[in-house]
């Protein structure tokens, strides 16, 4: 009985059984015949959800008004400059890769640089520099659409022990973050700040080079979604990543992590991806209009929230 | 002394949209004439019912992701319903304001974040929007283009309405005992409890203040524009945020400037035109847009230090 009410006091359950219904909901339509299919896309468009929803976390974590919406702009770049270098060479890995990270590494420090030097909240630091990473993407895209080297676009398309390899890849980047939030001190000094800058400080945590670590850190994440993502799509598109900005608020909130920072979970992050992705898929095999699929997704949103809000006994 | 901290705090986006204009003068003479000014400020007129918008809800220490879809839905009914059939076209509005308020009771009640609901909520405008209007038409009453077009001496429209919204907003925020009750809930939501407020009825009413004003940007885009689309105000979430803030807004504390947020969107839409009489490229336009940004708020910090140390001196 006691080890029912603590999974049931799990705020991550909530998305993963929405996700679960969903997903029945779906394959009851089809009578079965698309579940492979169907799970294997929730699992990779998944995965590109988790990439950039742990960098929102962490940053959310922090605190209330963090939050990085430089995300779309950073992985629009990213992609661009990546496929750019390598084109279409699969020798040019590597570097690709590097420059990949780099992209990220620099975005994050202009990032925290504006916060912190320029004490502008998170929200509108990250938006101006948001409008001038987007304007270095239009400017280095041109509007070419290069193809990613073969060996990668087949990497990501394909799968390991019948699981899509982006999703792979994604559970071992969870894990990892699981691992920084819950069992290093990085990960306490990130809660602490969340729950109360002013403690932390006093309690001697290094409040600004943890929040600069975390805003690289979601920048970095958010640039190897980019690239993992004209990589599977066949080369980087300018908007490509405009719906992961939503994407990866939605996700981290619906997963269960405080909005106003302090306390996050990662599995959450999970089920609350493959809901997004699932909702989104059930009523397209529904065959609902556009404007009603946008309705019902928002609805569905809320509800979640709702439901989800119900076990909230105010910790703390 | 808090009058001189709220006037520093107005300081900066006054002195900026002055060094916007200055710029923009400089740069376009021609700008500097009654046709000029009409041209320059007519699109800041519903950017700053959004902001005014945005702002109520950030006094409350929310914030509104859903701006952008709700202005644009509020346009296809006007552009819609409250052209052919305005009383249908009034109900459908004063239901959506009902809407807000009922979210700001929500919120509060079940202790949801207003990030996601708002956020769910966006996509529940967006699709209405597209449901009404699946591609851009309709039509703008011939009331609300007459009031957006119509020529006053001296100055043009533009700005006797910038300085309405701003005087109206500034009587509701901050001399109604309405707005210091909506900006004491953004301070200390216990102590306005402990007071014996209803809290329930302060919320409604401020997001269904701000639900009104954000239908009048709708109702005002459409004026100008003639018509409308689903996507036709999508940029307003972002733009009305970051107006608040340059207006001297805060994200929390119930600290927020009417005049400053209408100023603020101001300087926000006369930023696209200063650049583009700069013939800046239109690859870099949107990343000098938020240069911009940058360097107001870069003024900002250096006013509050100067201030601080007058204080201390």
């Amino acid at each position: 009985m006691n080890a029912l009410n603590r999974l049931l006091s799990r705020p991550w359950l909530w998305s993963f059984a929405a996700a679960l219904a969903v997903w029945i909901a779906t394959v009851a339509v089809t009578a079965g015949a698309s579940s492979g299919g169907l799970t294997d896309a929730a699992l990779t468009f998944a995965a590109f959800s988790v990439f950039v929803g742990i960098g929102q976390m962490f940053v959310i974590t922090l605190g209330p008004g963090n939050v990085d919406l430089s995300v779309p702009a950073n992985m629009t770049l990213a992609g661009t400059v990546a496929l750019k270098l390598m084109d279409t060479q699969d020798s040019m890995i590597l570097p690709g890769i590097l420059v990949t990270l780099l992209v990220g590494l620099c975005i994050g420090l202009a990032n925290y640089a504006l916060i912190k030097a320029l004490r502008i909240p998170p929200i509108i630091a990250t938006l101006s520099t948001s409008f001038i990473i987007q304007s270095a993407a239009i400017w280095t895209n041109r509007g070419l659409r290069i193809k990613p080297p073969p060996v990668l676009a087949d990497f990501a398309t394909s799968s390991t022990f019948f699981v899509p390899n982006m999703a792979l890849l994604a559970l071992l980047v969870s894990v990892l973050a699981w691992v920084l939030l819950n069992h290093t001190i990085f990960g306490r000094w990130i809660a602490a700040i969340g729950q109360s800058m002013p403690a932390a400080r006093m309690a001697g945590v290094p409040v600004d080079g943890t929040r600069l670590a975390t805003y690289v850190l979601c920048a970095i994440l958010a640039a190897v979604n980019g690239f993992l993502l004209s990589c599977f799509s066949g080369g980087a598109a300018l908007n490509m990543g405009n719906e992961y900005l939503l994407m990866s608020i939605a996700v981290v909130v619906i997963g269960g992590s405080a909005v106003a920072g302090g306390d996050s979970n990662v599995p959450g992050i999970w089920g609350a991806s493959l809901l997004m992705f699932l909702i989104v898929s059930m009523l397209n095999t529904y065959q609902f209009e556009a404007g009603y699929r946008l309705i019902m997704t928002g609805l569905i949103i809320i509800a979640v929230i709702l439901v989800a809000s119900g076990r909230q006994a105010r910790p703390r | 002394m808090r009058r001189s901290s709220d006037t520093m705090r107005l300081l900066v986006p006054v002195l900026s949209l002055a060094a916007l204009l200055a710029g923009v003068f400089y740069l376009q003479p021609r700008a500097m004439s009654y046709t000029g000014l009409n041209l320059l400020f007519n699109l800041a007129v519903p950017i700053a019912l959004a902001t005014v918008a945005q702002m109520l809800i950030m006094a409350v220490n929310d914030l509104d992701l859903s701006m952008g879809t709700f202005v644009s839905f509020v346009a296809c009914v006007t552009a819609t319903f409250l052209n052919d059939t305005p009383l249908l076209g009034i109900a459908i509005l004063a239901a959506s304001i009902a809407v807000y308020a009922i979210l700001g009771v929500v919120i509060y009640l079940r202790n949801l974040p207003a990030i996601v609901v708002t956020l769910g909520m966006s996509f529940v405008w967006g699709g209405l929007a597209v449901l009404i209007l699946p591609s851009p038409g309709g039509e703008a009453p011939a009331w609300a283009r007459a009031i957006m077009t119509v020529k006053p001496p001296f100055a043009p429209v533009a700005i006797f309405a910038s300085v309405l919204i701003a005087v109206v907003a500034h009587m509701i925020v901050m001399r109604s005992s309405l707005g210091v009750l909506i900006r004491a809930l953004g301070g200390n939501a216990k102590t306005v409890e402990r007071s014996g407020t209803s809290i329930l009825k302060i919320r409604a009413l401020a997001y269904g203040l701000a639900g009104l004003f954000a239908v009048l940007a709708g109702v005002a885009l459409v004026g100008l524009a003639t018509s409308a689309d689903a996507n036709i105000a999508l940029r307003y979430t972002l733009l009305s945020i970051a107006g608040v803030i340059l207006g001297g807004g805060e994200f929390i504390g119930g600290r927020v400037s009417p005049i400053g947020a209408v100023i603020g969107a101001l300087t926000l839409t006369l930023a696209g035109s200063f650049l583009s009489f700069l013939h800046i490229s239109p690859d870099w336009q949107i990343g000098a847009q938020g240069a911009i940004l940058i360097v107001v708020l870069a003024l900002r910090l250096l006013l509050n230090r100067l201030e601080s140390r007058g204080a201390t001196r």
